[in-house]
């Protein structure tokens, strides 16, 4: 399964919002989209799930012009994990990831068995299984985004989209949905992510592209990428790259930002 | 859940049952219920039931049509309402929200005005009905870059109070003797004037605007999401909605061009059967055609009981309808948020 955008440029209707982004992902490879504020993330992601047309280039899935195939053919091999967000009505857990099967079924089938055991083991995957009969509109915005992924899961998509999984969640979520996202692709799953932490990239991805002003303006290995000179001019302030030791995980990169703002400290006055 | 799914629509339709068995007895020729048994098993082909004749009459000619016109267009109401409480995400919304009530009314009315028969008045309100929800539909289509359930809603609006002011001049211009009383009494629902034949027109329509409804119950719950994340789960939502739109405003012109107007019903009754059942669609159809069956015989049974002259159907559903709604928006708040 591979995924690609070529000179995909997009937006909406009168307005462009990115352009020339050229990018590829295959099966099994995390690729981590880091971009400031309104720079064009969510456009270019609904764009390459197809929900938005090109407005110029084309998005192809398997060599195929996204254009050309139905929707819950795209949704078989495309799964979206977009930001959490209230539903209208209080679906529990359970029915909401069994939502995810809906592109397996037919036109006019409900849920079978078979989609009900799917529905389950998403939801054991991502460990949410004690709120499986809870209301999803009571739950807290970490639990929602547990609960949108294992609706991806289920859905049994090849590439995984996933719009800043990690905004609405603790520190200690933010970690375990980075690890279970290493694991997906350990498991064969193409993830693309946003996020607005760069420490995020460095803990998960295989590739990191940056998007900056709708283009892309840097794209490889996060040690390469990733670099104090270009987060500088993505984001726009001073930032540190250094390697620290992690335990028993070893050296690993951090981003520390650089500034002469500091807490005051009531003892050193 | 499931488990007590089963029970639960077995009781619905037990109480159901009850309830028609009750319409069919009471009224001002009261019907013994052994003897209503036994009217209906000789109709079903069984052993001459051995009666007074006009008790046959009364079973077979008068309530019989007027308890299943009942059925049926408390079911479409009731069915329509749930489809389009999920479509537009929104348990305020009615059957009528796409301007179908009010379309149907001036068909009506205006068939009334022409001095046109009962037949040719009910296929003006149908046509009526059609016809706004259509406009409505194309206005909405040709309104880009904002959300389209809103444009339609809003398109759905305007319409309406467009129609309800050529309602409003087309009874100021009528003939205050004959022609007023007819387009008041339509306005305001009843099923005093329903005769066998209607039926068979009207039944096939509901069923056939209620088959899309169950076919494409799971997509229905689709819907209910926001519409991008709708179609990253793999379902075309404008194919799907519009098929919707088609299916319950067919039900809903279907029953208003044989009933008149009669409102509440699919605001009240898909919201009540939301509580038994949840938002799952697959279960809430089913359930909300019972409880809306079941409701408007009951109500029926009432408006030709309750005094002397009958009681406007539409009025009896608002003073009923809207006590069971506040109460339920005081007191729950497990059916949406």
């Amino acid at each position: 399964m591979k995924l690609a955008a070529q000179n995909l440029a997009f937006g909406y209707r009168d307005r462009r919002i990115g352009s020339d982004v050229t990018l590829e992902l295959a099966s099994g490879e995390v690729l981590c989209l880091l971009g400031p504020n309104g720079s064009g993330k969510t456009t270019l992601f609904k764009t390459l799930l197809g929900l938005l047309p090109p407005q110029a280039g084309a998005v192809l899935i398997e060599d195929r012009d996204a254009r050309t195939l139905a929707r819950d053919v795209i949704a078989r091999q495309i799964s979206y994990v977009p930001q959490a967000h209230g539903t209208f009505f209080p679906y529990t857990v359970r029915e909401t990831v069994l939502m995810g099967r809906t592109a397996h079924l037919g036109l006019f089938s409900a849920p079978s068995a078979h989609d009900h055991a799917a529905t389950v083991a998403a939801i054991e995957r991502m460990g949410i299984t004690h709120l499986a009969d809870a209301i999803y509109t009571q739950i807290s915005g970490g639990e929602r985004q547990l609960t949108l992924i294992a609706r991806a899961l289920a859905q049994e998509a090849r590439v995984v989209i996933m719009d800043e999984p990690t905004a609405n969640l603790d520190f200690g979520n933010q970690v375990r949905v980075l690890e279970r996202i290493r694991v997906l692709a350990g498991e064969g799953i193409g993830v693309l992510l946003s996020t607005h932490d760069p420490d995020h990239a460095f803990l998960c991805a295989d590739r990191v592209a940056m998007l900056h002003e709708g283009r892309l303006m840097a794209c490889g290995a996060p040690t390469e990428v990733m670099t104090a000179e270009n987060l500088r001019r993505l984001y726009g302030v001073d930032v540190a790259v250094v390697a620290v030791m992690a335990g028993q995980a070893g050296a690993r990169n951090v981003c520390l930002p650089v500034t002469a703002v500091r807490p005051h400290s009531v003892g050193n006055r | 859940m499931t488990a007590r799914q089963p029970l639960m629509l077995l009781a619905a339709v037990a109480g159901l049952v009850g309830i028609v068995g009750v319409a069919f007895s009471t009224g001002r020729y009261p019907i013994a219920f052994p003897d209503l048994l036994r009217v209906v098993w000789s109709w079903l082909g069984g052993a001459p039931h051995g009666l007074d004749p006009t008790i046959e009459t009364v079973v077979l000619q008068i309530r019989g049509p007027r308890v299943i016109a009942a059925l049926l267009v408390g079911a479409a109401l009731a069915a329509a309402g749930a489809a389009y409480q999920n479509l537009f995400r929104n348990p305020l919304v009615s059957p009528d929200i796409l301007g179908v009530s009010s379309g149907a009314a001036v068909g009506a009315v205006l068939g009334i005005f022409l001095s046109l028969g009962i037949v040719a008045i009910q296929s003006m309100a149908f046509a009526g009905g059609l016809a706004a929800v259509g406009m409505v539909y194309m206005v909405a289509r040709a309104v880009r870059g904002h959300d389209p359930l809103l444009v339609l809603v809003l398109a759905g609006v305007v319409l309406g109070s467009l129609l309800g002011a050529c309602v409003a001049l087309m009874k100021y211009l009528a003939d205050p003797y004959n022609q007023l009383p007819a387009i008041t009494f339509w306005l305001l629902g009843s099923l005093a004037a329903v005769d066998p034949r209607d039926l068979w027109v009207a039944a096939p329509l509901l069923l056939a605007g209620l088959l899309p409804l169950w076919l494409l119950r799971w997509r229905i719950n689709i819907l209910s999401l926001d519409d991008e994340e709708a179609r990253a789960l793999g379902v075309e939502t404008r194919r799907i909605r519009l098929v919707v739109i088609i299916g319950a405003t067919l039900m809903t012109s279907a029953a208003v061009a044989i009933s008149g107007v009669i409102g509440w019903i699919g605001l009240v009754i898909p919201h009540f059967a939301r509580l038994l059942t949840g938002p799952d669609f697959s279960r809430l159809l089913p359930v909300s055609v019972l409880l809306g069956a079941g409701f408007l015989v009951a109500v029926d049974t009432l408006a030709r009981t309750m005094a002397n002259i009958e009681v406007p159907l539409g009025v009896l559903t608002a003073f009923i309808g809207t006590p069971l709604f506040l109460w339920q928006l005081a007191t729950a708040r497990r059916g949406w948020q």
